[in-house]
């Protein structure tokens, strides 16, 4: 008997490169407008949160966080597909501790200063706010400069 | 009605639409968000092939949707910082206002005072630059940033970001009351 072979599972529907692409860029926009909306791309809400001075943050942060565990969990229990075909499958982060704790220490002390984590010093860019290019070429820098030391740090 | 479009969005809607960005790029094609990576592949693509230690040699290509994410960001700041630009200051804590006193800051209407924005004061050069090369560095090195982190990291149960989100806040509490106080004085 002929065994004929049955398309893999996760092999991958066509949805046009150029739509995917774009639908990102959506995405992005609806992002980066949640991003002011929610103000946390304000510096003043940024200072005020690590001052505890304010619910704001912290109810913004975790509702999110409930709203991304509750989403994610749902997603797995139906076992979804994303629209490329693929079964939704969550990477899992990098093995190490030394990493996270130095690391996100690091840039907890940037976000402190100019109020800024790397998604809204794109959003403010694009509201006007030049001197956020400032911030950003020098954030280029630092991944540069991580990219140098990368092997002398503890991971 | 134009106060709709300016008017900022309590928490408890803007921060669901935040939790749902981590559903929405997986649905999109199996994406997990983070926004940082960008600073990489920005790297991957900016560097001359001198200058570029093997963490940026990869085909970036394959990452093209973040690049288009970012890309997106810009114009969405476009659209509600500066179309739709909220004309009112924030409505920040009463306590919120006596600290940025103490930094001789002031509030008015605005993301980001105008204090951090005069390029005329060498300070502002050095905050700015200071903290841009603190998240680029921090971020690589932590493998990611609130997105990445505290949430989608949160959001899917990983203990790595936990202990990186927990650590932002100690980084971000100590500039926030030490670092940049003793800056701006």
């Amino acid at each position: 008997m002929t065994y004929i072979p049955t398309p893999s599972a996760d092999q991958t529907r066509s949805f046009p490169s150029t739509l995917s692409l774009f639908s990102y860029l959506l995405a992005g926009i609806f992002f980066g407008v949640v991003l002011v909306k929610s103000e946390a791309a304000s510096w003043y809400r940024i200072q005020e949160m690590f001052r505890f001075q304010s619910f704001h943050m912290y109810g913004l942060i975790g509702s999110a966080v409930l709203t991304g565990m509750l989403s994610t969990w749902l997603l797995r229990r139906l076992k979804a597909r994303a629209l490329t075909g693929q079964t939704i499958h969550v990477q899992s982060k990098d093995p190490g501790l030394p990493r996270y704790v130095f690391g996100g220490l690091i840039f907890g002390l940037g976000w402190g200063l100019a109020g800024v984590c790397p998604g809204p010093v794109f959003t403010l860019l694009g509201s006007g706010l030049w001197a956020m290019l400032i911030v950003l070429l020098f954030a280029l820098l630092g991944t540069w400069l991580y990219g140098v030391f990368r092997d002398r740090l503890p991971h | 009605m134009t106060n709709l479009l300016t008017a900022p969005w309590p928490w408890y809607v803007a921060g669901p639409l935040i939790g749902l960005m981590v559903p929405l790029l997986l649905l999109l094609g199996n994406k997990t968000f983070g926004i940082s990576a960008n600073l990489r592949h920005a790297c991957a693509i900016l560097l001359p092939e001198a200058a570029k230690p093997g963490f940026f040699r990869y085909d970036w290509r394959k990452e093209r949707w973040n690049l288009m994410f970012a890309a997106g960001l810009v114009l969405g700041g476009l659209l509600a910082g500066l179309v739709f630009a909220n004309p009112e200051a924030t409505h920040l804590s009463g306590r919120a206002v006596q600290s940025l006193r103490g930094l001789g800051v002031t509030l008015r209407p605005g993301l980001v005072p105008q204090e951090l924005l005069d390029l005329r004061r060498p300070v502002v050069w050095l905050i700015l630059s200071l903290s841009g090369v603190l998240v680029g560095f921090g971020t690589r090195y932590g493998g990611g940033c609130t997105s990445g982190h505290a949430i989608t990291g949160l959001s899917t149960l990983q203990f790595p970001s936990l202990v990186a989100t927990v650590s932002f806040f100690a980084g971000g509490i100590l500039s926030a009351n030490f670092l940049l106080p003793l800056l701006l004085k």
